[in-house]
Formats: C-alpha cells, sequence, structure tokens
C-alpha cells in the first residue's frame, strides 16, 4: 500500500505537468468528464473486468455460500474428525470436526467486510488529514506533518500489536485500528496535492469570492485530489485484508470460537503437509480476492494517468 | 548537503525517542505483568506482586508518565532496558536476538533490492517480450501471494522433496539443527540450509514490488532525450542504459526503499514465527502474550532504530544518485 501512494505521487505530478494539457483540452471539446474519461479507459481494460468479476463472484460466494450447507463454524461433527474434502464435508473437516467450508466462507465474509470498512475510512481519515494540513498550513501544518512522521516511525503492524490489548478481542475495534494506522503515507501525498492546488487560480478565485475554508476544500480540493482517493481506497482493500490476515493468524486479532482466513491459516499451519485441505482452500481463496483486487486497483491507476510507463509505447 | 543530513538524523532521533516512548506507554496501558501471579493458586501475597512490579518498573501505583521518564532515562544514561519477566536482562535478549533479525533482514532486504532492480531494468528494456511478461505476471502473483501462504507453500514443497529423495537435505526449524557440526564449514552449511526458506520468501517479496516499481521508473527514462544524446555522441545502448538510464531510475527506488522496509520487518517477524526463529520480531509477538512490557518496549525499540537507519540510508542513497540535491 505504502508503494502506491508514492506511486501515484509520482504519476499525479506528471499529470499536474503542462505536457498534458493537449489531452485535457481535447477531452473538452468532446464534452466528457474527468470521471467519465477514467470510466471509459477503464472499461477497455481486460485486468479490470477479470479482477472487477472475480470480486463480485467472491462477494455473492460469501453471501450465498453459506446457504448451501447445514453446518455452521461452531458446530463440531463427531463423526468426522480430520476427514479430507467428501461430498458432505465440501472443503473438510479438522481435528475438532468444524466444518472448513464453513468456516472459510465465515472467514471470506469476515475479510470482505473488513478490506471494505477499513480500506475507504483509511482514505477518508488520510484525505481529512492531509487536506486540513495542506489547505490551513502554517503551525496546523507543522503540527500535523510532525505527528503523521511520529506514526512512521514504526510499522503500522508493531502499533496494531501494541494495540491488541485495546481491542478487547473484538475485531470490529480491530477494524477501526487497522483504519487508523494506515493512513499516513496518503495524508502526506494529499498534503503536497492540496499546496499545489491552493496556488491555482480556480482554488484562489473561490477564496477571494469569500467561501470558508471547508467550502473551498469540499468544492474543490477534494474533487481535485478524486482520483488518488479511489485507487487508495481499491488498493487500502487489498492492504486491510492482509493486514487482518496477519494479525489473526498471531494471534491478535479475530478470537475464537469466531474465525477469520488468519485464523484458518494459522490452525493449517502445522498440519499442511499431512492435512493440506486445512491449509489449502483458506489460502487459495486469500490470493486469488488479493489478486483479484491488485488487478481493478492496477487498472484503475493506468486508466487516471494513461501516460505511466506501462502503458508508454 | 552534510548538514542537512545531520539536520534529517536528529529529527528523525526525536522522532524514534518520542514514537519508542509512546509505544512503551501504550504497553504499559495495555498490559497487565501481574496477571500471571495474580491467578496463581495459592495466590501471591499482595507484598510479592508488587515486588515484582517493582523490578518490572510496572508499579501501577508509580504514575505513569514517571514510569515512562524512568524507563526512557535508564536507556539514555546507563543503557538498561529493565528486566524481562522471566527475569533476564532485556539487553541480553536484544544483543542475542538483534543478529538473528539482522541476518534474516539483511539477506532479504540487499538480494530483494537487487534482483528487483536487475528484474525491473530487465523488464523495461525488454517490455511485452515473452520474458518482460513471464517477469511481470510472476511478480503480480507474488506480490499477491502473502507471507505466511508463500512460507507455507514453501514448507509443503520442501517436505515433499525431502520425501522424494530420501533423506533430509532441507531443515527449515530454527537456525541451525539441534545436532549441528561444530566444525566451522559444516556448521555454516548447516545455517545456510535453514536461512533458504525463509530468505527465499524475503526475497522473493521484495524482489517482487521492487520489480514492478523499477520497471515503470526505467520505462519513464528509456524515452528521454539524454538516452538519445548518449547515444548519438556514440555510446553504445547498454552503456547508456546503465550509465545513464539506470542511475536516474534508481532515483525514486531509494524512497522505495525506506518505504518497503517497513513491511520487510513485518514479513521478517512473520517469517521468525513461521520457521521458529528467535529473532526480535519473536521477542515482541511473545512479550505482549507474556504481559512482558520491559520486552515489548525493547523489541519496539529495535525496530524503531532499524527504520531510522533505513530511512537515514535512503536518504544518503537519494544523494548520492541525485546531483541536484548534494549543494
Amino acid at each position: 500500500m505504502t508503494f502506491e501512494a508514492v506511486e501515484i505521487l509520482e504519476e499525479e505530478n506528471r499529470e499536474t505537468a503542462p505536457a498534458e494539457e493537449p489531452e485535457a483540452a481535447r477531452v473538452h471539446r468532446k464534452g466528457l468528464s474527468r470521471g467519465g474519461l477514467v470510466w471509459r479507459r477503464l472499461r477497455a481494460k481486460p485486468r479490470f473486468w477479470i479482477g472487477g468479476i472475480a470480486i463480485v463472484l467472491l462477494v455473492l460466494w460469501a453471501v450465498l455460500g453459506p446457504l448451501f450447507t447445514p453446518w455452521t463454524i461452531s458446530f463440531e461433527d463427531v463423526n468426522y474428525f480430520n476427514y479430507p474434502p467428501t461430498s458432505l464435508h465440501w472443503f473438510g473437516t479438522d481435528l475438532l470436526g468444524h466444518d472448513i467450508y464453513a468456516d472459510t466462507m465465515a472467514g471470506l465474509q469476515k475479510s470482505l467486510i473488513i478490506g471494505f470498512v477499513a480500506g475507504p475510512l483509511s482514505t477518508i481519515l488520510s484525505a481529512i488529514v492531509g487536506s486540513i494540513a495542506g489547505y490551513i498550513g502554517g503551525k496546523l501544518d507543522s503540527a500535523l506533518s510532525w505527528f503523521i512522521n511520529l506514526m512512521l516511525v514504526l510499522p503500522s503492524f508493531f502499533i496494531l500489536v501494541l494495540l491488541f490489548p485495546f481491542t478487547h478481542g473484538s475485531w470490529v475495534i480491530m477494524m477501526l485500528f487497522l483504519a487508523i494506522t494506515d493512513w499516513m503515507i496518503m495524508a502526506q501525498v494529499i498534503r503536497s496535492q492540496t499546496r499545489s492546488l491552493k496556488e491555482r487560480e480556480f482554488v484562489k478565485a473561490a477564496r477571494y469570492m469569500g467561501f470558508n475554508a471547508w467550502t473551498v476544500v469540499t468544492r474543490h480540493i477534494i474533487p481535485n485530489v478524486a482520483s488518488l482517493l479511489i485507487i487508495d481506497a481499491a488498493l487500502g482493500v487489498g492492504g486491510m485484508i492482509l493486514a487482518e490476515t496477519t494479525l489473526s493468524f498471531l494471534g491478535f486479532g479475530v478470537q475464537a470460537p469466531d474465525v477469520s482466513i488468519g485464523t484458518l491459516l494459522s490452525n493449517a499451519e502445522a498440519a499442511a503437509v499431512t492435512r493440506p485441505w486445512l491449509f489449502f482452500y483458506p489460502a487459495v481463496i486469500l490470493v486469488v480476492l488479493l489478486f483479484a483486487i491488485n488487478l481493478v486497483g492496477d487498472a484503475l491507476r493506468d486508466a487516471v494517468d494513461p501516460t505511466s510507463g506501462v502503458n508508454r509505447s | 548537503m552534510a548538514l542537512y543530513l545531520i539536520r534529517r538524523v536528529i529529527n528523525y532521533l526525536i522522532l524514534t525517542a518520542v514514537a519508542t516512548s509512546l509505544a512503551y506507554l501504550l504497553a504499559s496501558v495495555g498490559l497487565n505483568p501481574a496477571q500471571p501471579e495474580q491467578q496463581r493458586h495459592p495466590r501471591p501475597p499482595q507484598i510479592v506482586i508488587d515486588h515484582l512490579l517493582d523490578r518490572w518498573g510496572a508499579n501501577p501505583h508509580v504514575p505513569l508518565i514517571e514510569r515512562v521518564w524512568v524507563w526512557f532515562s535508564n536507556i539514555l544514561f546507563h543503557g538498561d532496558f529493565g528486566i524481562s519477566v522471566q527475569n533476564q536482562p532485556v539487553v541480553t535478549l536484544l544483543t542475542t536476538r538483534a543478529g538473528v533479525s539482522l541476518q534474516l533482514l539483511l539477506i532479504g532486504s540487499i538480494i530483494g533490492a537487487i534482483l528487483g532492480v536487475v528484474l525491473g531494468v530487465w523488464g523495461a528494456v525488454r517490455q511485452y517480450k515473452p520474458s518482460d511478461q513471464i517477469v511481470t505476471y510472476a511478480s503480480f502473483v507474488i506480490y499477491a501471494t502473502p507471507v505466511i501462504v508463500m512460507a507455507i507453500l514453501l514448507m509443503v514443497l520442501a517436505t515433499g522433496f525431502n520425501q522424494a529423495v530420501g533423506t533430509q537435505i532441507i531443515t527449515f526449524s530454527g537456525q541451525y539443527s539441534a545436532d549441528a557440526p561444530a566444525a566451522f564449514w559444516p556448521q555454516l552449511g548447516d545455517r545456510l540450509v535453514h536461512l533458504l526458506l525463509p530468505t527465499t520468501v524475503l526475497i522473493l517479496t521484495s524482489a517482487a514490488s521492487y520489480s514492478r516499481y523499477q520497471r515503470n521508473a526505467m520505462l519513464d527514462v528509456l524515452g528521454a532525450d539524454y538516452i538519445r544524446t548518449a547515444r548519438a555522441k556514440g555510446r553504445t545502448r547498454n552503456s547508456a542504459l546503465i550509465r545513464h538510464g539506470v542511475r536516474v531510475a534508481l532515483i525514486p527506488m531509494s524512497t522505495f526503499f525506506a518505504y518497503s522496509f517497513g513491511t520487510l520487518v513485518t514479513g521478517s517477524t512473520l517469517l521468525e514465527i513461521i520457521f521458529s526463529w528467535h529473532g526480535m520480531g519473536e521477542q515482541a509477538i511473545q512479550s505482549i502474550q507474556q504481559n512482558d512490557i520491559n520486552g515489548v518496549a525493547g523489541a519496539t525499540f529495535f525496530v524503531a532504530i532499524l527504520i531510522l537507519c533505513s530511512s537515514t540510508l535512503s536518504e544518503v542513497l537519494y544523494a548520492a544518485l541525485d546531483p541536484r540535491v548534494r549543494r
């Protein structure tokens, strides 16, 4: 997630360079909005459709999948301990007779909820902090920038581990903690964008017309960094899913009897050789989900900035 | 330039000091080191528990701010990180475990970065050729594979390989075998075999992300005028690409190095747990589980210092590569 933000910054700088003006002018003649233009570029990318369809299918599976199985996450089938996949237990069972299909579905649901809530949440946070710091400037900007640098001293994973006792075992609180430890780099990007936007004529015009800071930021600054925010939110979904899995794997996330992909992988770790089904299904679903999210995020980034290296021939 | 660097380093040092103190504060509020004692049967007298808490500098009767200051000033003036819940000085834990973590981190970051940069440059030069496509798709798949999944997968593959061969060739639990040979070379070989799987995971993950960004950076440079100029004045293609292209394309990578280092530390923590390496990451995780405030704070301190070093290194690299900042 962190690399992407820097990458985006690089690309956005290029985007605002004078060399891009002719394209912008051409677009204007056709009467196409920036959003419309991005969507048209996005539509043409197979990566976007492959990733998008995979995500939609996984969401549908997470919602509808549990309806097709009689098993629940806490039920222990005493007749089938440690069973490989059968027509009865589709993904097999673990040491205590838990149905792995039911567990994996519950884990997938949790991953999707955490990803799609915490990812955008951290982006919103970075937009608020970044635009306030960049627009208001002065002492507030120095204080916020210093705070951002302070939060970046430790990798967010270690902050989350330190925050674990404060979750009291609730994964909803953990989801909020995930969001508040992962907004810093994007906030830096938004801050520097805001500082350059502040000097542009249309923002100055709005300021001299007497609009207050809130109106200028919401009407002029945020819409102009919206594409960055969308990409960050999309890639943040994957980052959050990965962070949740990591924390739960180590025992600092979702707590028993509840399950997540991370706890499933942790249970499967020692048994991956002898009972591969414990590891295989959750791992494959996790990788497919992350892969699909990366594809969509990548396609979005290219659509926002078609002049980046990948597309230049 | 030197002045600028010194100023940055002092700034980083202040940030590190504040951040580690805050981490100690968080650990002090969140963890209760008296818990195991309070749950014992029969419960030890309160005076015993208080004595232990005083030893660890964690007595709740002392104001929190004072505890943080005592911890911090002990490090600053005496190099003393306190006592762990196993009644060992945290300093000894740190010194034994730092080497273990550094092995993984140094090998992972150096080889990963070099491999990633080489693959990225190679991919950019051979854009859209089959070899480039293979590297690009492979890096995409590796990028989407979490460290946990890749590590377990490699363990399964190594076990399969060992079974196919019939003997235990790839060993992957701990830093060395329990019956490791005493002679220097065989022992080194034993350690290298144990390094194989965890470093493979670290190298693959960091090379995958590096190569993606290096490829992009290199593609931006390939069409630049100064490459054409270098060719026009008679340099060969390879010489122009390496002397003028790669050097410029490396500039943004020095910033990525600092950013990606945090991810690398997180990854190596996971690998220490999965492959039973007794390093600093394992210490951080175990200390939280054992309500060991000094242990957590010590490990956090180590990580913060590592991040400080990597940020400074990336600034130095940036200055070395980009003459415009050397003023």
